[in-house]
């Protein structure tokens, strides 16, 4: 009999080319995620020695990062955004590699668009020049953020040298309450392990309350694997997952779908499986979750004091908050609530799906949003944009008096325009609250669609449910 | 790459937890196309003032941080994005070393490739290499990757762990796509077993 294995270990053992004693394993790459910022020099790489692209039928590239989010049809008026978006296009027509970029009806944001066009399938292994590669996890494929250099290497091997990692299982029981949602499980995972918590591993999240969600909401907890310090976070295919992929533009279609579909059963964990660390979290027991700090870990339930420097017995960490505080201008010891911030940002590719906007809108419909908060919502594709056009959502974040743009990572990571004043609060429902991280002295609260729309309502940090 | 040679180095000293690539490089200078005058914006944010100026004193202004090969930082260094523009720009500056508790897993494997070591001491002597350069900023210590040592400014020899691999690649230089690229034979093998199962024909 064969050893039980988990899912992370199977994908694993079924992408290593070869192994060489001393050397980390040769893994093969099934889908290469590509984008405007982390491959011009990986590109530049391969000019410089000759070679070409490997398997760009295994390739696709947007553009999302440094795009403006406003009229597409207007010229681009930042001269360096600029350049790096036509070096994306000029290198892809180079190298015949796909590219859905800023005029593409396709185009979005890099872990948006490849589950949305079929590209992201149960037990591959997905690559991409950015952190938030794990999203892809959510099918049950092993997916990781690499460095320029290895674009360079998928580029041109479709192989990277790569250690196995560590399994940790993250075991979510129970039922969320109303109000609560896949980013409160995520942050609140987060708060319970620190950013440095999964260093060196990848999450396996398993249990009634993960198999509950939507596939999107599973692409949510997926995707902030990497604040947890692991570098890939995966929830193994069920039915679920096989619907969501159906018809999709690059699924496998007729007898390769059913094939697919069989093997793909095979991926879960064996029963007995064991992993090098466990965590479990209770759903019944979470609350709305929100940051106050200047890293994902720094984060509270929504009617909690935030913690007290005073209180804290190791001198790093007490600094460490001290220091945190003193950025986002807060004092320990008190909750968040009733806080005023002046930005809402609604998108991401934590949050910007169609379901996510629809969150959303639950809460702003019929309403408006408080004079003093600019309300940002970005979806995460063209192809969100187009259904929720289609739903009529648009209108009713208008009619609220949000802001509604055009797709792109936008004021996530700020490198296109839209971002905080110094000093400015916002409520993003984003992954990263780093010290300037939305704009040079903006402070950022991370938190779900929900909580991030009772802000916009109210104008200060707000529970949702006493708006449900 | 360049092989990578012993050498001993006073220490520029960020003994803040949890520093991430955002602090290191903020994302709008990585609007370039390639990998140079990244220098100019390593800790933007916490270097300069509203006005562009440097801060007098903030660690990298300070006279004695020209010529620090070593970067002495606090736990967790390197969390955040994948940007490999955080080692460029660490390495143009002048560091060829970085000593913490511990480093992000991404962070770390670009580090590596790009001759920019990652040191992971234990935290009593991190804390023991702390003191030693609050007592005096002129310290050194010596970093002999072969034998994995650092030795602090008081003479202990303090190991650090880096996998075999990576160790042979820095200290021979080694092209690890060159590497690869040398396995093609493997590479073509296995991709006769193996379909990745994309539709590629579709749109
Ligand atoms: S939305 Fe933010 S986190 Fe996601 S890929 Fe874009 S910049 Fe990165």
């Amino acid at each position: 009999m064969t050893k039980p294995r988990t899912i992370i270990e199977k994908i694993w053992d079924a992408h290593v080319v070869n192994e060489q004693p001393g050397a980390p394993a040769l893994l093969y790459i099934d889908l290469h995620l590509v984008h405007e910022v982390t491959s011009p020099q990986a590109f530049q790489g391969l000019r410089e020695r000759g070679i070409k692209v490997r398997r760009p039928d295994l390739t696709v590239a947007t553009a999302d990062h440094s795009i403006p989010t406003t009229d597409r049809s207007l010229p681009i008026l930042d001269n360096i955004g600029k350049f790096q978006l036509d070096e994306l296009d000029r290198n892809c027509r180079d190298f015949g590699v796909r590219c859905y970029g800023i005029h593409s009806d396709k185009q979005g944001i890099v872990h948006v668009i490849g589950p949305e066009l079929g590209l992201t399938q149960p037990g591959m292994t997905v690559v991409c020049g950015d952190s938030h590669t794990a999203t892809h996890g959510a099918f049950g494929a092993l997916a990781f953020g690499i460095g320029t250099s290895q674009v360079e290497h998928v580029l041109a091997t479709q192989c990277l040298l790569q250690r196995k990692s560590k399994t940790f299982q993250v075991r979510v029981d129970g039922a969320l309450k109303p109000g609560v949602t896949a980013k409160d499980i995520i942050l609140g995972l987060i708060a319970k392990i620190g950013i440095g918590g999964g260093t060196g591993c990848v999450f396996e999240y398993t249990g009634s309350a993960i198999r509950a969600l939507g596939m999107e909401q599973r692409m949510t907890v997926c995707n902030m694997s990497i604040e947890g310090g692991a570098r890939a976070g995966l929830i193994a295919p069920d039915d679920l997952t096989f619907q969501y992929l159906h018809g999709r533009p690059h699924a496998p279609k007729g007898a390769a779908w059913e094939s697919a579909v069989a093997r793909w059963k095979q991926l879960a964990t064996d029963a007995g499986a064991s992993y090098d660390r466990e965590v479990s979290i209770d759903a019944d027991q979470l609350e709305p979750m929100i940051t106050y700090g200047t890293n994902p870990g720094m984060g509270v339930a929504i009617n909690a004091p935030l913690p007290d420097p005073s209180q804290i017995a190791d001198p790093a960490q007490r600094e460490s908050m001290i220091q945190a505080l003193r950025y986002m201008d807060l004092e320990g010891g008190k909750p968040l609530l009733g806080r005023p911030v002046n930005v809402v940002f609604i998108g991401s590719c934590t949050n910007s799906r169609i379901s996510d906007l629809r969150s959303a809108a639950s809460i702003l419909k019929g309403r408006k949003v408080n004079p003093n908060v600019r309300v940002m919502v970005v979806p995460g594709s063209q192809a969100v944009k187009r259904e929720a056009e289609a739903e009529g959502l648009p209108e009713i974040f208008r009619a609220a008096g949000c802001d509604w743009r055009e797709p792109g990572c936008s004021m996530c990571i700020a490198m296109n325009g839209d971002q905080l004043e110094p000093g400015q609060y916002s409520v993003s429902t984003s992954n990263r609250n780093f010290e300037g991280r939305q704009g040079k002295g903006g402070r950022t609260f991370l938190a779900s669609p929900l909580t991030a729309a009772a802000a916009a309502l109210t104008g200060v940090v707000t529970d949702v449910r006493t708006l449900l | 790459m360049k092989p990578f040679t012993n050498f001993s180095s006073r220490m520029v000293v960020l003994p803040v937890n949890n520093i991430d690539t955002d602090q290191i490089i903020p994302a709008r200078f990585l609007k370039i196309t390639t990998k140079e005058g990244l220098d100019k914006h390593l800790f933007q944010d916490w270097r300069y003032d509203e006005s562009g100026q440097p801060k007098p004193d903030f660690v990298l202004n300070l006279p004695r941080a020209r010529g620090c090969e070593i970067l002495l930082a606090g736990d967790n260094f390197g969390c955040g994005s994948s940007r490999e523009h955080a080692p460029w720009a660490l390495t143009q500056f002048g560091f060829r070393a970085v000593i913490s508790t511990s480093f992000a897993d991404i962070f770390r494997g670009n580090s590596l490739k790009n001759s920019l070591l990652p040191i992971t001491i234990p935290a009593e002597a991190h804390a023991e290499l702390l003191a030693a350069v609050a007592k005096d900023p002129e310290a050194q210590v010596a970093v002999d990757l072969p034998a994995q040592k650092l030795t602090l400014p008081n003479g202990r020899a303090v190991e650090f762990p880096i996998d075999e691999f990576s160790k042979h690649c820095l200290i021979e230089g080694v092209d690890e796509l060159g590497y690869i690229l040398k396995r093609e034979a493997a590479i073509r093998e296995f991709e006769m077993r193996h379909d990745p199962g994309i539709d590629t024909l579709a749109g």
